[in-house]
């Protein structure tokens, strides 16, 4: 079996719900909310993420700073729980 | 299978499957080459396009003609007339290619006979790639594709198809190979199943029992196990749904146990059997999955059982004294069945010192009649299961199942003065209107025997049931057809 078969499942279900989960609503508005920065922890990547939230507050934004230990790993779990209760949207930012 | 209504048609005229890498078709290719000059021939060749030399060749490399026409063996001699198929000759031998050619005199130098050598489209090493190129058709299930980062086993837990344990993932190379163990078709509707009432197919089982860890030979069993369920006397909505906590228990009968290698013995309702494990787990991925009976939402199970994950075991026929469960409940000996029963996890009765049938049955008894609560009576059935060892001190005194059951019946009448409200300082109970009567722990015929375990145990085994009758769960036995 080629790799690509090996990731092609045939769905077990009664097909009644979407097979690809949806997306969260965009924000109607910034003002107010609550955004993460989430630093993977690569160089420069803080001065890209000053530079977001200084424009973020400028339109009434609350922000929350977050860092990845490494961006070698995908985040750690407890970290994207975080995230994902505190915050109405994250922003991550890359870097180099 | 291929399906003979979508396969390539053959040419009309005499065809031959041949491959280089064959001795015998080596040996006979001069035989093709002297009937090529005489009649309608077409050569496919499944190995090597240039070969055999000296008659017109077809390139087979694909293996898609010798997939869809079930070429076994090459060389193989076909006759086709009008698009189908009259005669197949398997391997060479003179007097019957003479027969289906009409051509006398072939191959004069040759032996008699020789046989041939395996199709490559029968090479158990191809078979998975090409089952999937050529049937996946036949698949009407949508495919879900993963991401290439994702985890296969992870990412059927993000999308909540497991029951909490990992699965095999159903791709479709698997999904075809299970398909391979009935002769049904894979778009045959085999029952509605709750709670969502969804048409569920012969594809959807085979997918979910894929999942569930099965061999395509279970797969009958899987089937006539969804079949049983999904009747109105089973119940399995109402199953799903209860507090109590039951779960389907599946009993298999027949030929069929050995053949798949069910585990009868030591063990027998435990762990460590493939069949045993998977069998009962996959109808409960078809009811999570195609049903959509799931912890927290249509089932409300107040505790559950991890019978629940699946429960499926078969019965000692060769080693019990009695009749078989399937033939207690209306079927041919010999037949191949699944029974199932609406059961909570099983209760160990320990008997180690009677060897009498009366002590042993009382034992029996006044086990049965804690089922669920000594104060309630004939709401319940119970499957007893009985080991080899408490079998044999029944079997020694000449006791039938009936001559058991009778007395389990007799021993089981209880006062209502036992049974009402406040006996015994415990609210639970009947109404005082029973306090005059006596009453049976279960209704006629609600007390189910099978025999199996280890040989050694002086034990027996009670499955409670759920709310009997036509608004709880009846037992339902249900043919396994292939």
């Amino acid at each position: 079996m080629s790799e690509a078969a090996s990731r092609v499942f045939l769905d077990p279900t009664s097909e009644r719900r979407p097979a690809v989960r949806g997306r969260v609503p965009r924000l109607d508005s910034l003002r107010g909310r609550k955004l993460g920065l989430l630093d993977i922890s690569k160089a420069r990547g803080d001065v890209f993420l000053n530079r977001i939230e200084e424009r973020l507050r400028e339109r009434g934004a609350e922000v929350i700073r977050f860092r990845k230990p490494t961006f070698t790993k995908p985040a750690p779990v407890d970290l994207r729980h975080e995230i994902a209760v505190q915050c109405d949207a994250v922003v991550e930012a890359l870097a180099d | 299978m291929a399906d003979p209504d979508a396969r390539p048609a053959l040419p009309s005229g005499i065809v031959a499957f041949v491959k280089r890498d064959c001795p015998t078709c080596v040996l006979i290719a001069p035989v093709l080459e002297q009937l090529g000059g005489k009649l309608d021939l077409t050569v496919y060749t499944q190995d090597d396009i240039d070969f055999p030399k000296g008659v017109d060749r077809v390139d087979d490399t694909s293996l898609e003609m010798s997939w869809h026409h079930e070429i076994e063996a090459v060389p193989t001699l076909l006759r086709v007339e009008n698009g189908r198929e009259s005669a197949r000759v398997l391997g060479w031998h003179r007097a019957d290619w003479e027969g289906i050619t009409g051509v006398n005199g072939l191959g004069k130098k040759l032996p008699d006979s020789r046989p041939g050598c395996g199709s490559l489209s029968v090479d158990p090493t191809r078979v998975p790639e090409l089952r999937v190129r050529f049937s996946r058709g036949k698949l009407r299930s949508r495919r879900v594709e993963i991401a290439a980062l994702e985890d296969p086993i992870e990412a059927i837990y993000d999308r909540g198809w497991s029951d909490g344990l990992p699965v095999v993932p159903p791709t479709e190379d698997r999904a075809l190979a299970m398909l391979e163990g009935t002769s049904r078709s894979a778009d045959e509707v085999v029952a509605v199943v709750p709670p969502d009432l969804v048409e569920c197919t012969v594809e959807k089982i085979a997918i979910n029992a894929v999942m569930a860890g099965c061999k395509p030979e279970y797969l009958p069993v899987v089937i006539a196990a969804v079949e049983a369920a999904c009747t109105d006397e089973f119940n399995i909505h109402g199953v799903i749904a209860t507090t109590m906590g039951v779960g389907p228990v599946v009993i298999v009968n027949g030929p069929i146990r050995r053949a798949i290698g069910m585990n009868t013995g030591i063990n027998a309702l435990g762990q460590g059997n493939r069949p045993n494990s998977t069998i009962g787990r996959a109808l409960q991925l078809v009811i999570r999955n195609v049903g959509g009976g799931r912890p927290g939402e249509v089932d409300r199970a107040t505790f559950g059982n991890p019978g629940k994950l699946g429960f499926c075991f078969a019965e000692d026929e060769e080693t019990s004294p009695w009749t078989p469960l399937s033939t207690d409940l209306g079927m041919e000996a010999g037949q191949n069945t699944v029974t199932l029963f609406a059961g909570e996890g099983p209760r160990n009765i320990v008997d180690q010192l009677s060897r009498e049938p009366e002590s042993l049955a009382r034992t029996l008894a006044v086990n049965l009649r804690s089922l669920h609560h000594p104060k309630l009576v004939m709401a319940f059935d119970c499957l007893l299961v009985v080991s080899p060892e408490h079998a044999r001190v029944f079997a020694e005194a000449g006791w039938s199942k009936r001559h058991l059951v009778e007395h389990l019946e007799e021993y089981l009448q209880i006062s209502g003065e036992e049974l009402v409200r406040g006996a015994g300082g415990i609210a639970e109970g009947l109404p005082e209107s029973v306090r005059n009567a006596t009453l049976p722990k279960f209704r006629p015929g609600g007390i189910l025997v099978a025999c199996c375990g280890g040989s050694a145990g002086l034990f027996s085994v009670m499955i409670g049931g759920w709310l009997t009758g036509a608004t709880g769960s009846q037992p339902v036995i249900q043919e396994v057809r292939r």
